[in-house]
């Protein structure tokens, strides 16, 4: 790599943090091929920006510029203060999986708690042995970035026929400031298993922390799982997340993505329905504030016949924030009898507010419906004047209106606890705005 | 004593003035008619005593109770107790109608520095009002207004005004869309809420709701005036000779 | 349905290749050297008794072109253009200005009638004036300027137009007589840097059609511009201006054919509108390019931009293309709407068979207050063929009341081909009020049965069905056009079926 001429001062640091980080990072022998092969690839491509068309609405070097090196192990104090994020975070009766500045803590977690047909290991203990993990198809540079940096993350396997009825939520804790953390997960659902894997992301005092995670589903045949991510970032923090999702015949997939901080966050998910006569209903809502700019990118492939995926997206955007979505469908050309739709919805709050739609539609096959909506705009003002002459101050009837309209999304999670759980965040985001 | 005092009011809708110098005196327990051709500005009335957005008032003044209603918010004008009763009561998908009821009966009750109504109570009340209305109990689970029929909105409005309990009641062509019965079960709503301490403006085209809800006084307002007062007998005049002596004016 | 009835008797008269607009008409031309350098620039701008800031306008475009390179985004692949390899200029021989249709060599004419389009516009440009009773009276009057390859061979009309005031000539001739207006308006929407192919085409465009209408005035008829590439190995790089003053109106009409030719031939236009206060401009296009034939060989490669500019405040700029031809099209006409209360349109059908890739749509780009806008497109795909939907919408900080309504609709006809829609949606203040749909289907196998079981064929019932998929946009063209797109929609789907 002798390119360093050319190199940005961020690049370098780039550089530097990976070469001081390398000892640090666990791994056997082919692992740290792996580790380094996918940062020459990262290196080539650099961080996204908006000439490359995925990242067009979201230009990472002009919305972070630097990668922040990697978090230490949290002292006494920030483990104390990261054991009070996970109890105000947790969900009743889930079995919590905790990573604290990207590392398991087993002490925080209930892995005794686990039953039997759910395996865990950590991530960390997986590449002792293998370097699979780190490997996807991807090209893309943030996913390679977290390839060469994944420093741990819960690796779950259901055992086919499970029945699961607690949740499994999985915690990501930042406790240090000015550091990042790189995690990759991995969970397989084995057939006929049902399943809620609930993601969370907080914070402890934590300011200007950067999360890189990835995750890696792939779901058996005869599945029911519902997969719910909340993105409850610090104001100042930068998460980027990658999903990516493969789904057999007949199964049930129920995805939910809420976002409600982080001055910058993305969620790209590419999901593929790689059986036929599957179920994929994935929701999403953004609640964004202030100068906050979060993306919600989503790529549905059906690459066989007989699927149906529905896609409910909202963003709510106030002050000066920033929601991007991206949400393609694809239906390959043997997928026949796709039936693909997505609906996307901004409300602008605010004069200054900007809302990037870009819904796509990919058809290769002939016998299919597919078909997409997207609509921006503000507060239906003969609404609002309904509910101001029944009484309702302004704000009041605002945050009625919005209720409902990510109340559409947030509908769709099934379980009633964990959809309380959720409009409980919503309704917190709302009482914040003055 | 006088409820509502609206003196030499002129107004503009983007640019075009549409009152021009209305006068109207509704005291407590009156029930006004204000009738008139269409374009009279008989809703551009409704409108600006509830404070919808969009209209200004060049001069005079609106006093209600004897405070300026036109320095106060929509929602602080409800919470005063001016309620109107929409000519097309709008849909809100989402907002479960029961929800809406009670977070704008507490609001109400919140701005006037009354505690807020418990649960069995409210729960109590809507299901009177909504019985002597027959609105059935599901339809309040629905999204407001949503799905409703003609009927079904007009007595959703008429619901909420049992309610709230306003002490004006402005009905704006409470009688558009509606068929004779569900026409006679929304006036029933309304009558039942007639009381010495409330008053009404029943504003209307037609006078056949006047049959239903028979008023104490009959104004007839053409181009942005009250032209004509009266009393109920001048509901079924001008059923007879017309708004056209008025309009020539 | 007498429409279906003759669409079917076309199709039945047509060869395997379906396209019958592929004869040759064998003229002299005169062309400039093969290739591209400032030399064929200084050519062209020779041939055409430029101004000297003519040239120089020229030049600059050129060297900026050397500095580009060719855009890769959309979704067509075609093998990389030399464009050494390529004339740059060829115009019929012999080469004068034509001022009657006597000069015009009779072998064009015979072109003219040997397309189904102009067919009138022959009758027109020999001058016959229609006699009482023969002619239909609801056919509207419609000027013509026809440039053949590079050069525009005849307008029509030009004193009736002058009348009016309306200016109607060839851009060449523009670019002598009236130089204020071109050195005004001549690149304003479209800068000589905008992209690879507008600078191309800034660089050595030779002729194309100039409108200027005065204001307050309403342009008493169509106008219309027929282009036609006949030469082997000719670049064809026209450039229409269009200028609608204060108040004034204009519908302007374009239609495009090539001869059949196995190599491909390119195809580099630039379109600039621009509507002043209260103005209205209404611009339609029939593409049918030579589109390759049934192996996918030859066929026209479009690469054309299209810009309008509602520069006034409450002015319009409505536009219709029916795009059945080119192997490969690449092709945005977009609006800017900088003046307060404008509006801009696009109706389009795109339709594509064989291996024919289309990636059309347009830009509304909301600049000023209260504008508005309104995207209809039909993409109908079949063989094997790719047609993309690519559309921006957006509206800039200060753009309040901004509108836009949006639906693109795809049909997919065989499940050889591919339809896809790459919209762009951005709303950067609350008072913008956006909306968009897509949807992408088949012909539904119970329509196509119930019109068959009524006596239909199968390729009546899918004209039938497609013909019903297009109306929206059929109803936008002007009458003339209508009743023509609709044959040409029904022709392009041969063999699409069955």
């Amino acid at each position: 790599m002798n390119v360093a001429v050319a190199k940005t001062g961020s690049r370098r640091a780039v550089s530097d943090l990976f070469a001081s980080a390398e000892g640090r990072l666990p791994g056997s022998p082919d692992v740290i091929a792996a580790r380094r092969e996918a940062f020459e690839s990262y290196e080539r491509l650099g961080l996204p920006h908006r000439r490359i068309e995925e990242w067009k609405y979201t230009d990472l070097r002009a919305l972070v510029g630097e990668v922040l090196p990697l978090a230490a192990a949290p002292d006494a104090a920030a483990s104390k203060r990261a054991a009070e994020a996970v109890k105000a975070h947790a969900i009743a009766g889930a079995c919590k999986l905790v990573l604290v500045d990207g590392v398991f803590a087993a002490d925080l977690s209930d892995v005794k708690a686990l039953v039997a047909e759910a395996s865990f290991k950590t991530l960390r203990e997986t590449l002792e042995k293998d370097a699979g993990l780190l490997k996807t198809a991807s090209t893309d540079a943030v996913i390679a970035l977290n390839a060469a940096l994944a420093t741990d993350g819960v690796v779950l396997s259901i055992a086919d026929g499970a029945q699961l009825s607690a949740p499994i939520q999985i915690i990501h804790v930042a406790t240090a400031a000015s550091t990042s953390a790189y995690t990759r997960s991995q969970v397989v659902v084995g057939k006929g298993a049902r399943v809620t894997i609930v993601e969370t992301f907080v914070a402890t005092e934590a300011e200007a922390y950067q999360v890189n995670d990835a995750v890696i589903v792939s779901v058996g045949d005869n599945a029911d799982v519902a997969h719910v991510r909340l993105m409850d970032d610090a104001p100042d923090a930068v998460n980027i997340t990658s999903q990516f999702v493969t789904i057999g015949a007949n199964v049930k997939f129920n995805f939910f993505n809420m976002t409600t901080g982080a001055a910058v966050s993305r969620l790209q998910g590419f999901i593929t329905l790689a059986g036929e006569g599957s179920e994929l209903s994935v929701n999403g809502v953004n609640l964004l504030k202030k100068t906050e700019h979060g993306d919600t990118t989503l790529v549905v492939d059906h690459a066989v016949p007989n699927c149906v995926s529905r896609e409910i997206f909202r963003a709510v955007i106030d002050d000066r924030a920033h929601s991007v979505f991206q949400g393609r469908i694809i239906v390959r050309p043997d997928a026949q009898k796709t039936d693909g739709k997505m609906m996307t919805r901004a409300l602008l709050l605010s004069d200054e507010a900007e809302a990037d739609n870009k819904p796509e539609l990919e058809i290769f096959a002939d016998d299919v419906s597919c078909g997409h909506g997207a609509t921006a705009g503000a507060l239906d003002d003969s609404l609002l004047f309904y509910l101001k002459a029944r009484g309702l101050p302004e704000k009041q009837a605002q945050a009625l209106l919005i209720q409902a309209f990510v109340g559409e999304a947030i509908e769709q999670i099934a379980d009633d606890s964990l959809r309380e759980h959720v409009i409980g965040i919503a309704e917190r985001w709302l009482e914040q705005r003055s | 004593m006088a409820l509502l005092e609206v003196k030499d009011l002129k107004v503009r809708v983007e640019e075009r003035e549409i009152l021009h110098g209305l006068t109207l005196t509704v005291n407590e327990g009156e029930v006004h008619a204000i009738m008139g051709p269409n374009g009279s500005g008989k809703s551009t009335l409704s409108h600006v005593i509830a404070g919808k957005p969009g209209y200004e008032v060049t001069d005079g003044q609106i006093l209600f109770k004897g405070e300026d209603l036109l320095e106060m918010e929509p929602d602080e004008r409800a919470a005063k107790g001016v309620f109107l009763a929409f000519q097309y009561p709008v849909e809100i998908p989402g907002v479960a109608t029961m929800n809406f009821l009670r977070t704008a009966l507490n609001a109400q009750r919140k701005a006037r520095g009354e505690s807020e109504y418990s649960t069995p109570d409210f729960l109590k009340k809507v299901r009177e009002v909504s019985k002597s209305l027959n609105i059935p109990q599901d339809m309040l689970k629905r999204g407001v207004n949503v799905g409703f029929s003609g009927g079904e909105k007009k007595r959703n409005e008429v619901l909420q005004m049992a309610l709230f309990e306003p002490s004006l009641c402005i009905l704006d062509e409470m009688d558009s869309g509606l068929d004779i019965d569900a026409l006679r079960i929304a006036a029933d709503g309304v009558n039942a809420l007639r009381s010495p301490k409330r008053a009404m403006v029943v504003i209307t085209h037609y006078q056949r709701l006047l049959n239903y809800i028979v008023p104490d006084v009959v104004h007839v307002m053409s181009r942005g005036r009250v032209v004509k007062s009266g009393g109920k007998e001048l509901a079924l005049e001008l059923e007879a000779s017309g708004y056209a002596q008025f309009e020539a004016a | 349905m007498p429409a279906v009835q003759e669409t079917v008797e076309r199709v039945k008269r047509i060869d395997v290749d379906q396209y019958r607009y592929g004869f040759e008409t064998l003229i002299e031309s005169d062309k400039a050297p093969k290739g591209l350098s400032e030399e064929t620039v200084k050519f062209i701008s020779e041939k055409k008794n430029e101004p000297a800031w003519m040239l120089q306008w020229r030049l600059e475009a050129y060297r900026r072109w050397l500095t580009m390179t060719e855009p890769t985004w959309a979704r067509v692949d075609y093998p990389k253009i030399d464009f050494q390899d390529l004339y740059y200029y060829a115009a019929p021989k012999p080469k004068k200005t034509v001022s009657s249709l006597d000069e015009i060599d009779p072998e064009i004419l015979k072109t003219y009638e040997k397309l189904g389009i102009p067919l009138r516009e022959v009758a027109m440009l020999e001058g016959v004036e229609p006699k009482v009773g023969e002619e239909d009276p609801a056919r509207r009057k419609i000027a013509v300027d026809a440039v053949f390859d590079s050069v525009s061979v005849a307008t029509t009309f030009k004193a009736e137009l002058k009348k009016a005031g309306v200016i109607f000539m060839p851009i060449s001739e523009a670019i002598r007589e009236h130089p204020e207006l071109v050195q005004k308006y001549l690149g304003s929407v479209v800068p000589t840097s905008d992209n690879f192919y507008a600078t191309l085409n800034s660089a050595v465009f030779s002729d194309g059609s100039f409108v200027y209408v005065p204001p307050g005035v309403r342009c008493p008829m169509e106008l219309s511009t027929y282009f036609r590439i006949n030469e082997r190995n000719t670049g064809q790089f026209e450039r229409t201006l269009i200028i609608a003053d204060k108040g004034s109106y204009v519908s302007y009409l374009e239609g495009c054919t090539a001869p059949q030719r196995d190599e491909n031939q390119l195809h580099a236009a630039v379109v600039e509108l621009v509507a002043l206060d209260d103005a209205e401009i209404k611009y339609s296009t029939v593409q049918n390019w030579y589109p390759g034939n049934s192996e996918g060989k030859g066929g026209i490669y479009n690469f054309v931009t299209k810009r309008g500019d509602c520069r006034g405040a409450n002015s319009k700029i409505s536009w219709t293309q029916v795009e059945t031809g080119s192997a490969i099209t690449w092709k945005y006409p977009s609006c800017i709407l900088r003046g307060d209360n404008s509006r801009g349109e696009f109706y389009s059908i795109a339709i594509s068979n064989g291996f024919q890739q289309v990636d059309s749509g347009t830009k509304m780009i909301h600049l000023g207050k209260n504008t508005s806008s309104r995207i209809i497109s039909k993409g109908i795909a079949a063989g094997k063929s790719q047609n993309t939907y690519r559309g921006l919408v957006t509206a800039h900080r200060k753009a309040t009341g901004a509108r836009n309504f949006t639906a693109c609709d795809s049909l997919l006809i065989g499940d050889k081909c591919g339809a896809h829609t790459v919209p762009y949606i951005e709303a950067k203040n609350s008072s913008a009020t956006f909306e968009h749909e897509a949807t992408t289907s088949k012909i539904s196998e119970d329509v196509l049965f119930y019109c068959i079981q009524r006596g239909l064929s199968q390729e009546e019932a899918v004209g039938l069905v497609v013909n019903g998929f297009v109306k929206d946009v059929l109803q936008q063209l002007p009458m003339e056009f209508a009743v023509e797109a609709q044959k040409l929609i029904s022709i392009s789907l041969e063999g699409s079926v069955g």
